[in-house]
């Protein structure tokens, strides 16, 4: 089991998941992984902070309802009642946006990637900073392996999303440019 | 709903902008440089920099939080909230013994049954964990059910509210994509159930079995395709005295604030016609990547024009006799609104239509659903109901309404 589905087993566990907790507990088991600061750390789990509250709200419901794949959220969001879910998400927008490192690693992928975003118009909905709004997410800066499993998610029908907008502009890009766009977002800076 | 998908036409925007820098000037080019790349070619007004679909909340609208009291009718008719709390209510159907079905789309992947309980309304989940089932019917005691990929048939449903029976699966040979898989279904007066597949893209090519209507038999067998050219319907009907079917199509995203025009059609000729996708836009116009060599004079002109990318959805012809004479016969329209234009707009609209069955004129019916640029709600379909008054479900509050006159 990877490191970090045991950390949230124990954390689930630690905290008497199924019994009543309060928000702050909550909200401590989501930072667990995705970062106190709203950047995570962990390899494949997203950073929160600054997404925007709806956004957030709507993937909490998704997750609840089992309708986006993820084990441990489905796990993590059983049970709690809508209003939860509200208070959850404004609490975790609140959280400082990431910051993306001063420079790609990779400055090919990066410019390929930005050719592919700007093709795509990932700024008309997710806005010319890419900072999202409303139920459209902050795309970047974002880790990297994230933005790629999800991109990789929409392409494959896994995951289609409030408006089935994402799998239509994945559609004709391959796996490289989904590396590229993934490597793209994560360096980016405004 | 006309959502986002934009591949082809950012693809060509991004090679001619690619050219057109190839030939600047010096001066020009390194003007251009200044920019960082991955701003190059977006749109300079903020505005158009962040249009997106709307958003839509994943909790529903408490009840005394609707904006029923700012909804306007014709003099008259009366709004009211009918039901509440039902997210992302959709489609809408009513079963021989009263129950209303109600559909969702992207949020709730329910189906409802709402019965009217001495006045009050009584909501119950009847499926969950549904993809996408936005199309629903109700034919001789079964409840019919369509994804993008398949139909499902729940048979004695009205018998069942609490414990639906195990669906059969009716059909699936069907595409099944994301975009414009949804569906709107309804059993004509043929006795067959007719069925969309859209195009999936905003803009493309579509292949022999996309971006049609096509029609089955109620046991799945028999298809046949009705109409072609058709981008994305979401509401069609059949004239209550001619039988013949009329459905809203919503047209391309990203070519104008003002353009195309979404359409309201007239099927004349079944399996005959073409009404233009991708080639002409609202019988007006050659689109300007597949339009080359084509003219609209080859294509099914609309029977109306409903507004630039106004998204009509659900459409009933009027079949009671509570609404005045002239509203016999004539069409409600359920217009979601634009997402893909800055101006917002939303309402139920009316075409009535002349003796020859030609649409006179379309009007606002019921209105109010907008407020300094942002939706207050949107409507999804209307429904016809057996005292002749009207529903309409609104998927951004998950409310449906009812529209009565006199009384």
């Amino acid at each position: 089991m990877p490191a970090f589905l045991l950390q949230v087993a124990s954390l689930l566990a630690g905290s008497g998941a199924g019994q009543a907790q309060t928000i702050e507990e909550r909200l401590g088991t989501c930072l667990a992984c995705h970062g106190s600061e709203g950047t995570s750390e962990q390899p494949g789990v997203p950073s929160l902070g600054g997404q925007p509250t709806l956004y957030v709200a709507m993937q909490l419901y998704f997750f609840r309802e089992g309708r986006r794949p993820a084990t441990v959220m489905t796990e993590t969001t059983r049970g709690l009642s809508d209003d939860e879910l509200r208070e959850l998400s404004e609490r975790v927008s609140g959280l400082p946006a990431p910051q993306a490192p001063e420079k790609a690693s990779d400055q090919e992928r990066y410019e390929r990637g930005a050719v592919l975003a700007r093709e795509h118009r990932c700024q008309s909905c997710h806005g010319r900073d890419l900072s999202g709004r409303d139920q459209v997410p902050r795309i970047a800066p974002q880790r990297e392996d994230y933005s790629l499993r999800s991109l990789a998610e929409y392409k494959s029908g896994r995951r289609i999303g409030h408006g089935a907008s994402m799998p239509e502009v994945v559609a004709p890009l391959s796996e490289a440019d989904l590396a590229d766009l993934a490597h793209f977002l994560a360096h980016f800076r405004p | 709903m006309a959502l986002a998908g934009f591949s082809w036409f950012g693809t060509s925007l991004a090679a001619a902008l690619l050219i057109a820098m190839a030939g600047m000037p010096p001066a020009a080019a390194q003007q251009q440089e200044e920019e960082p790349s991955w701003a190059v070619g977006r749109p300079k007004n903020e505005e158009a920099a962040r249009m997106a679909p709307i958003a839509q909340s994943p909790f529903p609208t408490a009840a005394d939080k609707l904006p029923v009291a700012k909804l306007k009718v014709p003099e008259g008719f009366k709004v009211e909230t009918w039901s509440s709390g039902i997210l992302d209510a959709r489609g809408l159907r009513q079963g021989d013994d009263g129950t209303v079905f109600v559909s969702s789309l992207f949020l709730a992947g329910k189906i409802y049954a709402v019965r009217d309980r001495g006045g009050k309304r009584e909501v119950k989940t009847i499926a969950e964990g549904l993809e996408a089932a936005n199309g629903i019917e109700y034919h001789k005691g079964a409840l019919y059910v369509a994804t993008p990929k398949e139909i499902l048939r729940y048979d004695a449903i009205e018998a069942n509210l609490d414990s639906p029976p195990k669906p059969v699966k009716v059909f699936d040979d069907l595409p099944g994509d994301a975009p414009h898989g949804w569906k709107f279904i309804k059993i004509g007066p043929d006795g067959k159930l007719y069925v969309p597949v859209g195009a999936p893209c905003n803009i493309c090519l579509p292949s022999e079995r996309h971006a049609l209507i096509m029609r089955i038999n109620p046991d799945g067998s028999g298809k046949e395709v009705v109409a072609r050219g058709v981008r994305n319907t979401v509401g069609f009907d059949f004239h209550p005295q001619t039988g013949e079917l009329w459905f809203t199509d919503n047209q391309r995203d990203w070519l104008a604030e003002d353009m195309p025009l979404d359409e309201l059609n007239r099927v004349t000729e079944p399996g005959k016609q073409h009404f233009g996708y991708p080639f002409c836009h609202s019988g007006l116009m050659t689109d300007p990547e597949f339009g080359w060599g084509r003219s609209c004079d080859e294509f099914t002109r609309p029977a109306a024009l409903l507004g630039p990318h106004a998204a009509p959805l659900g459409m009933r012809f009027y079949t009671g006799t509570m609404f005045p004479q002239q509203y016999r016969n004539a069409i409600f329209i359920a217009r979601h609104g634009p997402w893909n234009r800055t101006k917002k707009d939303a309402d139920v609209a009316v075409a009535f239509l002349d003796a020859d069955g030609r649409v006179r004129s379309v009007e606002p019916f019921l209105t109010g659903f907008v407020e300094n640029n942002n939706y207050l709600g949107r409507p999804a379909d209307v429904m016809v109901m057996k005292d002749g008054s009207i529903l309409v479900s609104d998927d951004h509050n998950g409310a449906i309404y009812r529209i009565s006159f006199g009384g």
